[in-house]
């Protein structure tokens, strides 16, 4: 009977196609925007997913997220250093200067000092250049995105192309020169500002006069320490607060979650897909049981039990709701695709899946459900009611 | 003489009450009816005299109030619902009025319908549906939709459908009643050709009167109660 719940399905094409596209928005909207939020939030962490080499974070207790820095004496890498179980442990400068553009304009860089000495934290792909040129006078390595975008040099004749910047070309950060040495791949940030790798030194150069430039110290702890008792033992000492990587990373998610309209914004999106979609299919689903009622009151007369009719409209369901889900999950694929590598946020993970597979199934069963009621409850007699 | 045991359908004081609010309609008022194998049996009648109802209470798709159906030996009121509707689909076969044919399966697979319930495989399925499907006079329109033929081409894929599975009783309402006067004929003989037969009872209820030549006997209802049995001599 299988075959004949499909036949059934699929010959009413316009409530078919209806049930379709009700289950294809919801699973569209719901893996899509959830794509988008996962992807920002993703991004409000690219800094600490491009210092993969670090596991454990240093920073001054008051510190909420990545870009909230607050400066610490550079005495303190000393005192981590002192901590058991490290194997290194590295400065880093975070901070957004200000680069003058030629034409006047001032674009703030998210700025990243590195370790002169051995430079760890480096960006997780050259493009072109090496990361050892910055120990170059006056070095910086700059990401493509703002070097083709927000750093690119403005068109030489009205409605021309911006130039971007290349190897050799110079900037001015905060009144200082700048050469740029490499251009890298780096992960986009939040607030999609263009990357400027230096070393440690030059970016304190750089940086506004303050007592205090050291933003975080990047830990490595020794072979077989694990992490969390060394961030245990590093705040025990230090006073400072030291948490592995993953941990700043969701703590810095949890802070946009917590301050930020971000997670409410989408969350409505989700569930204006979610609900959409279950009126759209619900009732188009119902209607066409209600539309077949005859012809399952037929099925019943004839020898077909409960069992075999709910099995019917299970299958029917399902079929709906798989083929909806594929489409959905489809095109929502296709949109990432199609904003990958620009501004846009888009990130797929197998979780959305899951919730998105668990809406549409959600929707088809609360179809079902209300469908396979009235079918159970029906009396066989109907069908000689003319 | 038919013995009790020979009965296809035995009725006995079978009541049948409506209630719809403070309205109580008594659609059954103590019916006994026999019928008998190899009978074509029309039940006729005003409407709301309680045809429908009689045949749905025959057919085991309606449960009396009171009183005794016994078809071929077995008391619906003894058996459980599940067993019912799996009596009902091996030994019943049905004709309705608008044919209620799924409209997105062809006339094979509307015809393969009944074999599919009771579990045939679906290959062995659509050969038997084909080869009545020509018993029928359609065996050259297996593939065409129910929307894509005629009135009585419908009657007669819903016949095949009544008879595929080789049930013991065929209920029909009103077989004709959406046919023109042609069409009605060329049904009626069908049935009386295709069904009757192997120990197999008919019961048709219609309004027809163009038909009830094709009767073996008719059962004139009225209020509820049957109020004549006449032997049709013109039958065959």
């Amino acid at each position: 009977m299988i075959f004949v719940a499909l036949k059934m399905l699929m010959g009413d094409r316009a409530k078919y196609i209806g049930i379709i596209i009700g289950l294809t928005f919801a699973s569209l909207l719901i893996t899509q925007q959830a794509s988008v939020f996962v992807g920002l939030m993703t991004r409000t962490f690219a800094a600490i997913t491009d210092l993969g080499q670090a596991d454990i974070w240093v920073m001054d207790p008051k510190v909420q997220f990545v870009d909230d820095v607050k400066p610490l004496s550079d005495t303190k890498l000393f005192l981590v250093r002192g901590v058991a179980g490290v194997q290194w442990a590295v400065p880093l400068y975070k901070g957004l200067l200000k680069a003058r553009l030629e034409n006047g304009n001032f674009q703030t860089c998210n700025v990243l000092g590195l370790d002169d000495a051995t430079l760890v934290g480096g960006p997780p792909k050259m493009v072109e250049g090496k990361l050892e040129d910055l120990h170059r006078a006056e070095a910086v390595i700059i990401d493509v995105n703002g070097a083709r975008g927000k750093l690119a040099r403005p068109p030489t004749v009205e409605g021309g192309e911006r130039t971007p910047l290349r190897i050799g070309d110079t900037l001015e950060l905060n009144d200082h020169r700048a050469v740029v040495v490499g251009l890298c791949e780096v992960t986009r940030t939040f607030q999609s500002q263009p990357t400027v790798y230096t070393t440690y030194s030059r970016a304190t150069q750089f940086a506004p006069k303050e007592r205090r430039l050291l933003s975080f110290i990047l830990v490595k702890p020794k072979p077989d320490e694990d992490p969390a008792a060394l961030c245990t033992r590093i705040q025990a000492q230090t006073g400072l607060l030291a948490i592995t990587r993953p941990d700043f990373q969701w703590t810095t998610v949890k802070y946009y979650m917590k301050y930020t309209g971000i997670p409410i914004n989408f969350g409505i999106a989700v569930l204006l897909g979610f609900l959409v979609g279950t009126v759209i299919a619900g009732q188009t689903f119902y209607n066409f049981t209600l539309d077949n009622l005859k012809q399952f009151g037929a099925l019943k007369a004839m020898g077909a039990s409960n069992l075999t009719l709910l099995r019917m409209i299970l299958v029917q369901a399902l079929t709906a709701g798989s083929i909806g889900y594929g489409l959905g999950v489809g095109l929502a694929s296709l949109f990432g695709r199609a904003v990958r590598g620009s501004e846009l946020a888009f990130r797929m993970m197998p979780q959305i899946l899951w919730i998105s597979a668990g809406a549409v199934a959600f929707i088809c069963a609360l179809s079902a459900v209300l469908s396979i009621r009235k079918v159970m409850k029906l009396e066989p007699a109907i069908v000689f009611k003319s | 003489m038919q013995t009790e045991t020979t009965l296809a359908v035995s009725c006995r004081g079978v009541t049948k009450t409506y209630t719809s609010g403070t309205t109580r309609t008594h659609a059954l008022r103590g019916v006994d009816l026999d019928v008998f194998p190899n009978e074509l049996l029309m039940l006729v009648g005003p409407s709301g005299c309680g045809k429908t109802t009689l045949i749905s209470v025959i057919a085991g798709i309606l449960d009396q109030d009171e009183g005794e159906a016994i078809v071929f030996g077995r008391d619906f009121k003894a058996m459980g619902q599940r067993e019912k509707t799996k009596w009902r689909g091996v030994h019943i076969g049905f004709v309705f009025q608008a044919f209620n044919l799924l409209p997105s399966l062809n006339a094979r697979e509307n015809v393969a319908v009944p074999l599919l319930i009771l579990g045939e495989n679906r290959k062995n399925a659509l050969e038997r549906a084909q080869a009545v499907l020509a018993e029928v006079g359609l065996g050259d329109r297996g593939d065409s939709l129910p929307a894509q033929l005629s009135g009585g081409q419908q009657q007669r894929v819903a016949i095949g459908r009544a008879l595929v599975h080789g049930p013991r009783l065929i209920v029909c309402d009103e077989p004709t009643s959406s046919l023109d006067h042609e069409t009605g004929r060329t049904v009626i003989e069908l049935l009386r050709k295709t069904a009757v037969a192997e120990g197999r009872a008919l019961v048709i209820v219609t309004h027809d009167t163009r038909i009830f030549s094709y009767a073996d006997r008719i059962a004139r209802m009225d209020d509820g109660r049957i109020t004549r049995i006449e032997m049709n001599g013109a039958s065959s």
